[in-house]
């Protein structure tokens, strides 16, 4: 390394850092427009919504999230003016439009859904991945490589076609449509991304550890428990986020297992209709709300982003 | 806090059963840890994998389950293998797979390639790009569907802004030239940013010195890229578009819900096909064979490519 100086010859000259900076962030403001029209779009009203041109300033108006989260009927002047005084917000602006607030709508219960079987099958594919990581990275377990490959394969099916024979078996063993056949499910997916990028992680966490444990006298378990575990909590974290998002986002499972009381937010939000077509304020609702969770998510995971989309195959 | 709960765990662990944990064995332990995976995997992805096999070469219906099911031999391969459709969704999909990956490598490895300039505010801006990759494709695609949508649309509004065209014409989910464009965009603007991941650290993985030994060879940056700088980085992004590659093929989510297949089936990649005899036509026996004929190709394509990767890793 005696070529190192202190001015690193092939420095980057401050007119090409510059140059590329104007491109990165001329691509990153655009890239980043269509999430910004959701956005704007959820604070719309109807007919602002697809108002020609397209508006950019606009009244921002909670319409949009009222629909989302309510269903509505169609009423007469004179019957709307007989009722009392509206009750809150969303009740005053529907009344705006001559309807009124017949109830709930399935937002919630499908929001619900999404968070029930996204966090359950994450724990689970996160609970059998670290025991199958710690298994694989530590003991000799024969085949290891081709059961490795055997687990990473299981993403090579097109979702479409494992669907056909899990409905029906989900049919035969009355799974079809509830939260524990999508947990199940969900689980098995993950499992392969779960166990690929925590072996990477507790490969990393010198075995020394355990052996100075056990020669404490504690047993190979009470080792795992007490020296890796805690040692792997970051990347336990990360997987579980990376599981999360997955299961968070998946669409046609979802879409093709359920239809009712188990559907998540992906199968539904496109399904928001209001009168005459979608009602595309509360779907930019819809879609915001279903979106947050992940903004954050992306943001805590900036480091380990790398790992978690290439199975651990690409470390940074 | 874990060493907490792992106490409280083996104190609660009855006596008899907490000595059998002990006394267990290393080989013990390592199935006792392996095995709930695989056998989730078999209960979960195999033995549905296996009964699609055997449904495959059989007439069977999901929708008429007491009718008689009758074994037909391979005539479901045969009639895949020449049924016009088939091969024209097989077309769709390449060509849906093509283009999306050129696209996204082309831009994907410049976006990396600047960055790594490390210019000013490079890991907020970094971010800001990351984002689309890690929403629900059904989600956005859903609302692509607006942006497309002509007269209200973002999308036609600044093409026809730009080029002068009508607004109503801009017709990007009906007309039969554009649809496939209208997703190829879609899925470019989505995933761009996983391809730039990835060569950024490719990018990242190559060691200065060799640019610093290049200089003092007097090589040109030219010479300095093409020699040094994509070689290097080329098993990244041949992984990039391994990734990329078998995930398009089995695109289903943002397709189904920009155009559905449509319009006519210019759109109809192979897991919208599928999608349509499995739970329309419920042709469930036909639909198998097709599926297993995608999962061997997949399999295939993927294996023979790892090869090749493994063959520029090794250079």
């Amino acid at each position: 390394m005696s070529l190192t100086t202190a001015h690193s010859v092939v420095a980057p000259s401050a007119n090409s850092k510059r140059i590329a900076g104007t491109i990165i962030v001329a691509y990153a403001l655009i890239s980043i427009v269509p999430l910004l029209w959701i956005f704007a779009t959820s604070f719309k009203t109807p007919p602002d919504s697809i108002a020609y041109p397209p508006k950019i300033v606009f009244q921002p108006s909670i319409e949009g999230y009222c629909n989302l989260f309510t269903t509505r009927t169609r009423q007469t002047p004179e019957y709307i003016n007989s009722l009392g005084p509206a009750t809150g917000f969303c009740d005053e602006t529907v009344r705006k439009r001559n309807m009124v607030i017949a109830g709930p709508s399935n937002f919630l219960p499908r929001f619900v859904n999404s968070l029930i079987i996204a966090f359950g099958s994450t724990f689970c594919a996160v609970f059998l991945g670290t025991l199958s990581a710690y298994g694989f990275s530590r003991f000799k377990v024969p085949l290891a490589d081709d059961l490795l490959f055997f687990i990473l394969s299981t993403r090579f099916m097109p979702p479409i076609a494992v669907a056909i024979p899990i409905y029906l078996m989900y049919r035969e063993l009355g799974l079809s449509d509830t939260a524990l056949g999508m947990i199940l499910l969900y689980t098995a997916v993950n499992v392969s991304l779960a166990v690929w990028l925590l072996k990477g992680f507790i490969d990393e966490i010198p075995r020394e550890y355990e052996e100075a444990a056990m020669i404490d006298g504690y047993t190979r378990l009470q080792a795992f428990w007490r020296t890796v575990l805690p040692q792997a909590t970051t990347g336990i974290a990360a997987t579980a986020i990376f599981c999360l998002i997955f299961a968070w986002n998946e669409y046609a499972f979802a879409a093709l297992l359920t239809s009712g009381t188990a559907q998540t937010a992906p199968p539904f939000i496109p399904t928001i209709i209001g009168e005459g077509g979608q009602d595309w304020p509360a779907v930019a609702a819809g879609t915001t709300i279903f979106l947050v969770p992940i903004l954050v998510f992306t943001i805590l995971l900036r480091k380990q982003l790398l790992r978690g989309i290439t199975f651990g195959a690409v470390r940074k | 806090m874990l060493n907490r709960t792992a106490d409280n765990v083996a104190r609660a662990t009855p006596e008899p059963l907490a000595k059998k944990i002990r006394g267990i064995s290393d080989k013990g332990l390592a199935w006792l840890f392996i095995s709930p995976t695989i056998l989730l995997l078999l209960a979960i992805n195999i033995f549905p994998l296996f009964w699609a096999i055997y449904l495959s070469f059989t007439n069977f219906r999901a929708n008429r389950p007491n009718e008689v099911v009758k074994n037909l031999g391979l005539a479901n391969y045969q009639r895949i293998l020449g049924d016009q459709d088939i091969w024209i969704a097989m077309q769709t999909t390449a060509h849906f797979v093509f283009w999306t990956i050129l696209l996204q490598t082309l831009i994907g490895f410049t976006l990396a390639w600047l960055i790594d300039r490390k210019f000013r505010g490079h890991a907020f801006w970094t971010t800001i790009i990351l984002v689309p990759m890690m929403l629900s494709p059904a989600v956005v695609g859903n609302f692509w569907r607006f942006l497309y949508e002509p007269q209200i649309g973002l999308f036609s509004y600044v093409i026809s802004f730009v080029s002068g065209i009508p607004p109503t014409n801009v017709q990007m989910l009906s007309n039969v030239e554009l649809a496939p464009w209208s997703i190829i965009i879609v899925d470019t603007w989505m995933w761009t940013p996983y391809v730039m991941l990835i060569c950024l650290a490719g990018l990242r993985s190559i060691p200065e010195y060799i640019y610093e030994a290049a200089e003092v060879d007097r090589a040109s940056n030219w010479r300095q890229f093409w020699s040094i700088t994509l070689p290097m980085a080329l098993p990244f992004i041949m992984l990039a578009v391994l990734f990329r590659g078998i995930e398009n093929f089995k695109m289903f989510d943002m397709v189904n819900l920009l155009t559905g297949g449509g319009p006519g089936s210019t759109t109809e990649v192979a897991s919208i096909t599928l999608k349509r005899q499995a739970f329309e036509s419920w042709r469930t026996g036909y639909s198998s064979a097709f599926a297993i004929i995608l999962f061997v190709a997949v399999f295939g394509l993927a294996n023979i490519y790892v090869k090749a990767l493994n063959k520029v890793k090794q250079r």
